[in-house]
């Protein structure tokens, strides 16, 4: 059964138990000072953003068909059944195309490391593997942040949605964006107001380089075939002259 | 004592910062070299040092298609010198690599730990695959010079296949580089994102491959007061003139077509670096087309502009086209200029001497093959001192 995470900025208080929790977690430093920096950082794996009188959370959105998962040659992040994505530091080479690609500005590199690793949310793998919820889940005294199988997430978030509409934009945000996540949320402003793109596509982004990538086979061999099917041919006639014995076979070797 | 000349003075100043540049990169980790972070991950490196770099040694794969497949042997001088660079611009794209990626050491895991769906698992292998064939493309000059006669028989009988393998392999991963960023149609400007991003990058690479040729020979006849290959440089530069401008077009259709094209007049930072890097592949097909190709100096400012259009063209894509969709203002850290100018310093240095001590400009090479090799190289070095 697929995991997923609520967030309904209407509820959060902005306590920020949520950054304390999920830094325990990854045993991560937390004081007030690193509180303030309202910015997603290998030390900070989500964070409360203040935007007038609202609070909104940041994270992985650990999306239906990643980003991150395409782009790394490696294979480092794995789309788990279980709906986290998650990484595996073991792998990852550095190159840093899945912070440059990712449509929601997620993950965060380790500047001042010298192994440095990738650092984002894996929505708590292996606590929701053993049916546990999440850190953050676990701490949040407003029900603003809530986790749970997935279809139980949406179905909640249509009741509040239903129950007062008044309070809510009629929109679930993660439903369709880049194709859906598993991180949903829920505003009582429109979402650009928070912070979050309203100008991504609703389908995903891995097949834009994936239709390219998979022609490559066949530009491949069909280039293959060209340029010795070129070769062939102005080389022919060289060698039609040669057996004729008119010219020198000076041209006719090759060599560089 | 001999004066020693200015060149020789700042090649080691360049060489002193990129080493103090690399003890810093080496023990404090990119964040106390570079200004990259998390909202701007790829800085002047990848822009210039890889992108720039493979596409400057798009002239290897150009002559090589020019001269083996399609069989046109006047090209045959300045196919050796040609080869040259693009091996060299290729290891130093490996070595740039080694500064740019978080963990070097394991730069070997691109190859076991496969993901097909990544373009830059494509760009790896194509890199490695082709960097290799480089080396073979290369490897006769050394064997000719120390007269090794079996190994080049062997490399001889292999050569098509190899040369086809190399042109397909290059094709494939210049534009590879433009695939990379199609994944962001989100973050990459419109006055560069486009769904023909590989082709413009495939294109531009040849254009860049031609016009550094162009630039070689010229610094090369002078350095080594040789005759410039005027003929040849001439039909060389009308195809550039021609590929450029079926570049130009192509970018222009796309750009009316994706609705795009309002905005090259927006005052805009990105407008005006755009309109300089179509000014500068558009001044050399001018200059081309109006006739000047037998003089020179013509030729290698047209050639100069192009390559320099080139470069201007991948800092947008990688830099200008970025930075506003990243929220930050991305400048380069003077240690990451210092190993970038170390590295093309280093190259120079390499270019010269090889081309000192190996038989790579077709003159020397057939002195030592008519015998008297030791003779003629010696009065080759005379006549160059
Ligand atoms: S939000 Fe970014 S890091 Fe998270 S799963 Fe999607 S692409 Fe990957
Ligand atoms: S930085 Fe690591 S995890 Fe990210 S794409 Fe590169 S190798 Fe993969």
């Amino acid at each position: 059964m697929a995991k997923a995470i609520l967030f309904d900025s209407t509820r959060c208080v902005g306590c920020r138990e949520c950054e304390r929790a999920c830094a325990e977690k990854w045993g991560n430093p937390y004081n007030d000072q690193i509180a303030e920096v309202e910015k997603l950082s290998a030390q900070k794996l989500t964070t409360i953003e203040t935007h007038g009188e609202r609070f909104q959370r940041r994270l992985c959105l650990h999306c239906a068909e990643p980003t991150c998962v395409s782009v790394c040659p490696v294979g480092a992040f794995e789309k788990t059944a279980l709906g986290p994505v998650v990484y595996d530091e073991k792998k990852c080479i550095g190159c840093r195309y899945c912070i440059m690609a990712c449509p929601f500005q997620v993950p965060a590199y380790e500047w001042s490391e010298i192994l440095p690793r990738v650092r984002k949310c894996d929505m708590c793998y292996a606590r929701q593997a053993k049916g546990e919820p999440t850190a953050c889940t676990e701490v949040c005294p407003a029900d603003a942040t809530l986790s749970g199988d997935y279809e139980a997430m949406v179905a909640e978030a249509r009741k509040r949605i239903a129950d007062s509409p008044g309070d809510y934009q009629p929109y679930i945000y993660g439903l369709r964006e880049v194709g859906g996540t598993s991180v949903l949320f829920l505003s009582a402003v429109p979402f650009n107001e928070l912070g979050l793109r309203t100008d991504l596509p609703q389908s995903p982004l891995p097949p834009l380089t994936w239709s390219v990538l998979s022609a490559v086979p066949d530009i491949a061999t069909s280039g293959a075939v060209l340029m010795g099917g070129i070769y062939w041919i102005t080389h022919r006639r060289e060698a039609v002259a040669k057996a004729e014995g008119r010219r020198p076979g000076r041209q006719k070797e090759v060599r560089q | 004592m001999r004066r020693v000349p200015v060149w020789k003075w700042v090649f080691i100043a360049l060489m002193a910062a990129g080493a103090y540049a690399t003890y810093l990169r080496a023990f404090h980790g990119l964040g106390a070299v570079t200004h990259l972070s998390d909202q701007f991950p790829w800085g002047i490196w990848v822009a210039f040092d890889v992108l720039c770099g493979v596409g400057l040694a798009a002239g290897g794969f150009t002559l090589v298609a020019v001269v083996h497949i399609f069989n046109i042997e006047k090209y045959r001088p300045i196919l050796r010198p040609a080869i040259l660079t693009a091996f060299l611009g290729y290891l130093l794209v490996v070595l740039a690599l080694m500064f740019d990626l978080g963990r070097p050491d394991r730069i070997w895991h691109a190859l076991v730990m496969w993901n097909p769906r990544s373009v830059m698992f494509e760009v790896a292998w194509c890199v490695m695959l082709y960097t290799t064939v480089l080396f073979l493309e290369f490897l006769p000059v050394v064997l000719e010079k120390f007269n090794l006669q079996a190994p080049l028989k062997l490399l001889h009988a292999i050569s098509v296949p190899l040369i086809i393998a190399g042109i397909v392999l290059s094709t494939l991963h210049q534009s590879s580089l433009g695939t990379l960023y199609l994944i962001v149609p989100h973050k990459l400007d419109p006055l560069w994102y486009s769904p023909l991003l590989p082709l413009f990058f495939f294109l531009s690479a040849i254009c860049v491959g031609l016009a550094m040729t162009i630039f070689e020979s010229w610094h090369s006849s002078r350095a080594f007061g040789r005759q410039l290959e005027v003929s040849l440089l001439g039909g060389m530069s009308r195809v550039l003139a021609v590929l450029l401008s079926v570049y130009l077009v192509l970018r222009f259709m796309d750009l009316s077509r994706r609705g795009a094209i309002g905005r090259i007049w927006e005052p805009r930072i990105e407008s005006y670096l755009f309109l300089l890097e179509v000014a500068l592949m558009a001044l050399p097909a001018l200059l081309i087309f109006r006739g000047h190709t037998r003089r020179p100096a013509v030729l290698y400012a047209a050639s100069v502009m192009a390559v320099f259009g080139f470069v201007t063209n991948r800092l947008n894509v990688a830099v200008t086209g970025m930075e506003r969709a990243s929220g930050v203002v991305y400048l380069p850290k003077w240690t990451e200029l210092a190993v970038t100018l170390a590295i093309i310093a280093l190259g120079f240095a390499i270019f010269r001497l090889a081309v000192q001590y190996l038989p790579i400009f077709e003159e020397t090479h057939e002195e030592n093959r008519a015998g008297n090799g030791a003779q003629a190289e010696e009065d080759y070095l005379l006549t160059r001192a």
